[in-house]
């Protein structure tokens, strides 16, 4: 699985890409966290609002830091 | 991290008893019936009016309860100093935050309704002219802080919105918000925060309509002319929007006094320790001369400090406190507040990713220039 996380550096990027990488490791899921601060690569994504959460090329959040059990969710499926 | 959340959880009574009425109802409010949404708005409505009653009471009763605890519980004694410090500090400091508490949620609830996607919606369908009173004000209302500036500049000119206005907007969001209005408010009265919010939006819609003017399309980096070229505006506006309920907004107000006021109260309370310090101390007038009305250089000079300074609305605030309480003249500190809050070093380097710095060079004076006016206009007027 792959796992963007879009932002250019806002606290709240950090945050996101810190969860998420807690949660991968906490339910031991396969997959491959990234963190994206090209904005070339964000208006390809359609994304306007940081941070973003990408899973396999599909937006699932953008602009803000989703509840833990959501971010489950979609790694989980 | 917890001891600050102690702290807080003391400070602002309200968010955790409004967070105590939402919490268990969320769950139960799943499958929607009418009979029960009905008594959920009915359950809403009351415990509202309640907890705005509370306030109320709260709030009136913060001048005798500091006066209490600074006379009657501590041994301290009136027309000293440390009993005027003392006071004015356990005063204002809860003032403020309710205020903070209280606005934040209800701009919250008004932020509900306009998302980023509604807002470039809004804006790419209206003529220039209204684009830039609507951008401006729009740009108040919106969640916006300057580390997002540039994804959402790019989504709003991929939208077809006009560079000039996506400029107004982008000028007003950070400086013109609910956060400096109620501190502005809440520590120097409603005519500062009248004139802060007018003349920012000024500054901004002035910004707008020269950059609109100029036609600085070509002076974009050209992926994002290209991108803004080959992708027709109507396809991106097709993002579907899901109807939110009262519920969920209540909630959005929620949690932007969790996420506003928990990150700006050490800076409030910070800045009124100092004020604090300075109105039971201080001297007046002990800046006057430096930065005073006489001073014809002050303004510029405290812009040309102010511009490449990172700060939000909340950081700025105790300087504020700082050099006004010491007699520096109120155009000069506001333009200073203005210069902090509305372009930063960080904010140009973000941008020059997709502006050539040509652009950028013309966004910042022209900004820069508004912001000086606007010091000198109230040096003179006030």
């Amino acid at each position: 699985m792959k796992v963007e996380i879009l932002g250019v550096g806002c606290a709240k990027c950090h945050k996101l890409f810190d969860l998420v990488n807690d949660i991968v490791k906490k339910n031991g899921i396969d997959a491959e966290v990234h963190k994206v601060e090209d904005i070339k690569v964000f208006s390809q994504y359609n994304v306007f609002m940081t941070p973003a959460l990408v899973v396999n090329g599909e937006v699932k959040v953008a602009g803000k830091v989703p509840k833990e059990s959501e971010i489950l969710k979609w790694l989980s499926s | 991290m917890n001891k600050e959340k102690d702290l807080v959880d003391k400070k602002s009574h309200t968010v955790q008893q409004l967070e105590m009425e939402v919490q268990p109802e969320e769950t139960a409010n799943s499958l929607p019936i009418l009979d029960d949404s009905l008594l959920e708005k009915v359950r809403y409505l009351f415990s509202g009016t309640v907890l705005l009653a509370a306030w109320w009471l709260v709030y009136e009763n913060l001048l005798g309860f500091s006066r209490f605890v600074t006379y009657h519980m501590l041994p301290l004694h009136e027309g000293t100093h440390l009993g005027a410090t003392t006071e004015f500090f356990i005063y204002e400091v809860p003032k403020v935050l309710l205020l903070l508490t209280l606005i934040v949620f209800f701009v919250g609830i008004i932020r509900s309704f306009f998302t980023p996607e509604r807002t470039r919606r809004i804006l790419a369908g209206s003529r220039e002219s209204i684009g830039h009173v609507l951008a401006g004000l729009l740009g108040v209302v919106t969640p916006f802080c300057s580390c997002s500036a540039v994804p959402l500049f790019m989504g709003f000119l991929t939208a077809g919105v006009p560079l000039g206005v996506t400029f107004s907007f982008l000028v007003t969001a950070p400086m013109v918000n609910e956060v400096a209005l109620v501190l502005l408010f809440g520590l120097f009265g409603w005519k500062v925060a009248t004139l802060y919010m007018v003349t920012g939006l000024f500054v901004a819609l002035t910004t707008g309509v020269i950059i609109g003017r100029l036609r600085m399309e070509r002076h974009l980096e050209d992926w994002v002319l290209e991108l803004t070229a080959d992708k027709p505006a109507t396809a991106q506006l097709e993002i579907e929007e899901e109807r939110v309920s009262w519920e969920e907004r209540v909630r959005f107000g929620i949690d932007a006094v969790k996420d506003i006021v928990l990150k700006v109260w050490p800076y409030v309370t910070i800045g009124i320790a100092v004020g604090a310090g300075i109105h039971g101390y201080v001297p007046e007038n002990f800046l006057a001369g430096v930065m005073g009305k006489d001073a014809w250089w002050a303004v510029p000079v405290a812009v040309l400090i102010g511009v490449p300074m990172y700060s939000n609305a909340a950081g700025i605030i105790p300087v504020v406190q700082a050099l006004l309480s010491k007699g520096a003249a109120f155009g000069t500190v506001l333009a200073f507040m203005m210069a902090v809050i509305a372009i930063s070093t960080p904010e140009a380097i973000i941008l020059r990713k997709v502006l050539k710095l040509r652009l950028i060079a013309v966004f910042i004076g022209v900004v820069t220039v508004g912001i000086i006016a606007v010091g000198y206009l109230f040096n003179i007027v006030l």
